[in-house]
């Protein structure tokens, strides 16, 4: 869970290894699983993209403070309700497990507590019904809960909100359309579902255009498609390694990922998010010792990355990465469930972003799910690899096929980004989709907001700390009409609970503003604007700059260190 | 303070310097517990040439472009819907072998469900459930499954396969034991696998053996009580088991379940929307009612039509799923179409149970019809819509009866029916099963058609094993 969330890291892409990068402080300690570390700078010689820039500023200390402050006066309360209701004082409105004699309870009551106590109380935030299409608006169906959070009843009523929580990157989650018409014909055609797998007479012939289509659009030899995302990662990493192969994996992985590497049997080793240092320390390691007591040589080392990581707004550094995997001979997985169609000039994911070679990559896996508006998921690499996939994957075999009409949705969409649908409307998108983007995360940084991420991530979350904020923002939001989407742990760690936008090619700047808007004037009422850099509006400024605020705060992290420290003394007291 | 200071003063000198050692400890422990990094014996040099030694295996093994499962999947490409006829490589073949029982698939008021929907939501949801991926589709789709069971409460999937492997281990961790038959299908076996828990297997539909694992597990629970006080037990079995064709003996496991206090799990992609005189699966097939079961989980891919799953049961075990299933809380949320086209499904199962009958007197037909093929078994019950034909005499060597049955599936799509092999991971499964032609029944088969499939059956097994 060690993650950079303290630094203010401005990283151009290195490709000097052995440069030393600039702690400031030498004490390193773990605190709540926060590495807590100097600031660094690794402001280097800059390769491919010279504007690779990713912030992530340290976490204020007195907010930090009062967050952990927040969630202390959370758990005693709750602990006093629990005692209440244990007594009989409070009436328990919750559906609790009925006591069967002689059977062991299914749940344990501290294992709820959180949701219990915590969750409950913001539980509106989260599972808002909708009723349209989830397109740059959408109607959220209006729920009222008269036990506090307990349970929900409709009211019928629905309000029109601005979307900034759905995945629509490309804005391709329409309900009319060339893509909605294509959909229409194929289900007169081919019906709804398949009933049936791959191998088990489910094969359509639009399966098998799907996946010439698929691997087209990434540049690769081959492509298999699988009808859920998650299970493209659950039920396929296990045909690439197994016991006595080695996966080293982002520790910020999706849960599709971590549950694909449990499954697949292999040893599991993670490395710090997004940090190459980490990665070759412990490739070499691997490589050089072998498996641990018996010292033999791994059967293979696959390294497991994702294209832009969904709560940080970060993105991989694949450049680096490609040239770890080329020097220690290990594999590549690139989880571009979030890039893909989101990032690069041609929309094709974080390859084309960097100008990178597709065959670098060993697997090619994403979704449809989010800039496609479909579902399912896509493995591409090489012919022998996909053969392999093709025979043995689990979800070939066990599991039923892409229905038609979800088919019929990537192929419209894909032809589009792909411009085989005569006009530029694909180009137009990735356009609208990277200004917005940019002019997003550039008026929210200028509002003070601490922006996450890099700054051609249409993943934007800004942070919000305090657990009493999480459900205040997105209720004022709401209000004012803007749907967003707000996490806190266990999705992120304890201190950094945070907003997340989507941006989409379906947003118009009018649509922006407005949601900036509500943004500002919110932001304003919750004193949500805690981000020191506000007078160096960062995007704009210069490497040297940049440098100097990396040294600035690293002499407040110093002290935070110490404070983090002490409190992590208290609390082991 | 100032007493402190003078004890400090007087204390001998090896204490003060004990004292020291132990601070000059705690500090290190506290300040430098990373600096273990794994330390190496090995010199840089050293550890540049393994680098430069080592080779990985590669990736994938070797496919051939002619594997036989390629070319079995290349020689089947249909087009068009997939109903009681398919349309093979341009061929059209009287279909035995999709699991559309209902004819659901290729259904137009279900068509039409679908297209309603796609005009109001588009296809996909963006979203997970959690992240307004929730639409009010979803919620009626629950909804009308939870009515359709009699349960309290249903939850809803966006695949098939990820449902029941991800409700096993939403309950089962590390530490408790779940008996589960050696027969279920391998979506349960990933489920129990990702559950780190303790599985016990008994004999496929041996109660006697279950038995005998549960007093096993009773005994031990008496020797450590403690342990026992927080060890969940659970027993998981499919209703109706795809790799069989047989039915699990439920009232039997509802007895063993309330005598030895374990949750009961049932998996029903195959029976749900099929058994029972309304669809409602094994429970009412039995006559048991749905609360004795813990949770009931099936697949809407098969007689329902669509894509996806749900999960169903009390409220408080199905809602523990909204947090800790994993294959629902990080997936994006069923296509509304799909969703509609499910609601759509059950509606016409509700109103016209009569082909659930006309479905049970073809299966009973096509189940007697195939007994007389010569050197062949027919595994299965005569009401399951699931049937495996197996060879009577296999021989030694599996890929070579693989090889033998593909040769009767193709000879006998050639002329005009098509059926599949039932395909299996053969070095995954847990039990494998015998090589088999796995054959479904639709229930709208009229009887010339059930006629038809079963020569074109019979002279392609006479002709390919008499070779």
């Amino acid at each position: 869970m060690a993650r950079d969330g303290f630094e203010v890291a401005v990283n151009g892409i290195n490709n000097n290894y052995k440069h030393s990068n600039g702690k400031s402080n030498g004490i390193s300690a773990y605190s709540n699983g926060h590495k807590v570390n100097g600031a660094q700078s690794k402001v280097q010689s800059t390769k491919s993209t010279p504007t690779f820039k990713e912030h992530f500023e340290q976490t204020p200390l007195g907010v930090a403070i009062w967050t952990y402050l927040g969630y202390a006066i959370l758990v005693v309360i709750g602990q006093i309700r629990d005692f209440l209701r244990s007594i009989g004082i409070e009436k328990i409105k919750s559906c609790t497990e009925p006591k069967l004699p002689g059977f062991v309870p299914l749940f344990q009551s501290w294992e709820s507590f959180y949701t219990r106590n915590l969750y409950r109380r913001v539980r509106d935030c989260w599972n808002r019904p909708i009723g349209s299409v989830a397109w740059a608006e959408m109607d959220i169906l209006e729920r009222v809960s008269y036990d506090h959070g307990w349970n929900f009843e409709l009211t019928g009523k629905k309000q029109r909100v601005l979307n900034l929580g759905s995945y629509n990157y490309l804005g391709f989650s329409q309900n009319e359309g060339p893509c909605a018409d294509a959909v229409e014909d194929i289900v007169n055609k081919y019906g709804v579902g398949t009933c049936a797998s791959r191998q088990e007479m489910g094969y359509l012939d639009l399966h098998r255009n799907l996946d010439i289509l698929v691997a087209e659009y990434l540049g690769v030899e081959d492509a298999i498609t699988v009808p859920m995302g998650f299970a493209t990662n659950s039920m396929n990493m296990p045909l690439l390694v197994g016991k006595g192969c080695l996966i080293l994996s982002d520790e910020l992985n999706h849960a599709s990922l971590i549950l694909g590497s449990r499954l697949s049997g292999a040893s599991i080793r993670t490395f710090k998010h997004n940090d190459m240092e980490d990665l070759e320390e412990k490739l070499r390691f691997a490589v050089a010792e072998g498996m641990p007591r018996t010292h033999r040589p791994w059967k293979k080392i696959l390294i497991v990355v994702e294209g832009i990581y969904s709560m940080e707004g970060s993105i991989v550094r694949l450049p680096d990465i490609i040239q770890l995997k080329k020097k220690y001979k290990a594999y590549i997985y690139l989880d571009e469930a979030h890039s893909i169609g989101a990032l690069g000039p041609h929309g094709k994911g974080v390859v084309d972003y960097f100008g990178l070679n597709p065959k670098d990559i060993d697997v090619m896996m994403g979704t449809f799910t989010k800039s496609f508006g479909a579902v399912g998921g896509y493995l591409g690499g090489s012919k022998n690899l996909v053969n392999h996939l093709r025979v043995s994957s689990h979800s070939a075999i066990y599991s039923g096929s892409m229905p038609p009409c979800v088919i019929q949705q990537v192929i419209s969409s894909m032809k589009i980004m792909l411009g085989k649908d005569g006009t530029n409307e694909g180009k137009q998108r990735i356009d609208t989709l990277a200004w917005n983007t940019t002019y997003f995360r550039q008026r929210l940084v200028e509002m003070g907001f601490i922006v996450y991420g890099n700054e051609h991530s249409p993943v934007v979350p800004i942070l919000l700390f305090m657990p009493g904020k999480i459900s205040c923002l997105s209720r004022e939001c709401l209000k004012r009409g803007l749907g967003i989407v707000v996490v806190g742990f266990p999705a992120t760690p304890i201190i950094e609970s945070r907003a997340r936008f989507c941006l989409s090619a379906a947003h118009t700047k009018e649509m922006l503003d407005k949601a900036l808007d509500i943004l500002d004037e919110v932001g304003d009422l919750l004193k949500l604007k805690y981000s020191r850099l506000k007078r160096q509006p960062a995007l704009a400024e210069s490497d040297n700059k940049e440098l100097k605020n990396g040294t600035r705060n690293s002499s407040v992290s110093t002290f935070a260190d110490l404070c983090t420290l002490s409190m992590k003394i208290i609390k082991t007291l | 303070m100032y007493d402190m200071f003078q004890a400090l003063l007087q204390a001998p000198s090896y204490h003060l310097f004990f004292e020291a050692l132990l601070i000059i400890w705690i500090f290190k422990l506290l300040f430098f517990s990373k600096a273990y990094a794994p330390e190496s014996v090995l010199t840089e040099k050293e550890k540049e040439e393994l680098i430069a030694e080592w080779q990985p295996e590669p990736l994938a093994p070797e496919i051939p472009d002619d594997h036989p499962v390629l070319m079995a999947m290349e020689n089947n490409i249909i087009t068009g819907k997939p109903g009681k006829y398919v349309t093979i490589n341009g061929k059209s073949c009287v279909n035995m072998a999709t699991l559309n029982f209902l004819g659901m698939a290729g259904n137009p008021s279900v068509e039409a469900e679908a297209i309603k929907t796609l005009k109001k939501y588009g296809v996909g949801s963006c979203g997970p459930r959690g992240f307004y991926g929730t639409m009010d589709v979803h919620l009626e789709l629950e909804d009308k499954i939870a009515k359709f069971m009699n349960c309290e409460e249903a939850i809803l999937y966006a695949f098939g396969f990820a449902t029941i492997a991800s409700a096993i281990p939403a309950y089962s961790k590390r530490g408790d034991v779940i008996f589960a038959d050696e027969g279920v299908c391998f979506a349960i076996q990933k489920g129990l696998v990702a559950s780190r828990s303790k599985i016990k297997w008994f004999k496929h539909n041996d109660m006697e053996d279950l038995e005998r694992l549960l007093i096993e597990q009773a005994k031990e629970d008496k020797k450590n009580p403690k342990k026992a006080k927080v060890t969940r037990r659970f027993l998981v079995v499919e209703g109706l088991y795809i790799n069989y064709g047989d039915l699990c003996p439920l009232p039997k496991l509802v007895e063993l379940k309330w005598k030895y206090k374990v949750r009961l799990f049932l998996e029903e992609s195959l029976s749900f929307g099929i058994l029972g005189s309304n669809g409602k699966g094994v429970t009412e097939h039995y006559n048991i009612s749905p609360d004795d079961i813990d949770l009931i989980a099936a697949s809407l891919e098969n007689a329902i039509g669509s894509t996806g799953g749900f999960c169903c049961g009390k409220k408080y075990i199905v809602d523990h799923q909204r947090l800790s299933g994993l294959g629902y809380c990080f997936s994006a949320s069923l296509p509304p179409m799909l969703a509609t086209a499910a609601i759509e499904s059950l509606r016409l199962i509700d109103e016209k149970p009569g082909m659930l009958v006309e479905l049970r007197e073809n299966c009973e037909k096509i189940h007697s019809k195939l007994s007389d093929i010569n050197g062949t078994v027919i595994v299965g019950e005569p009401i399951s819509p699931v049937k495996h034909i197996r060879l009577a005499e296999p021989s030694t060597d599996r890929d070579f009866d693989v090889q033998t049955l593909q040769k009767i599936a193709d000879l006998s799509r050639d002329n005009k029916v098509a059926v599949t092999l039932a395909r299996y991971l053969e070095e995954e499964e847990h039990k494998l099963p015998l090589p088999s032609i796995r054959i479904s029944v639709n229930n709208q088969l009229s009887d010339e058609e059930i006629d038809t499939v079963f020569t074109t059956l019979s002279e392609a097994f006479q002709k390919i094993i008499t070779h």
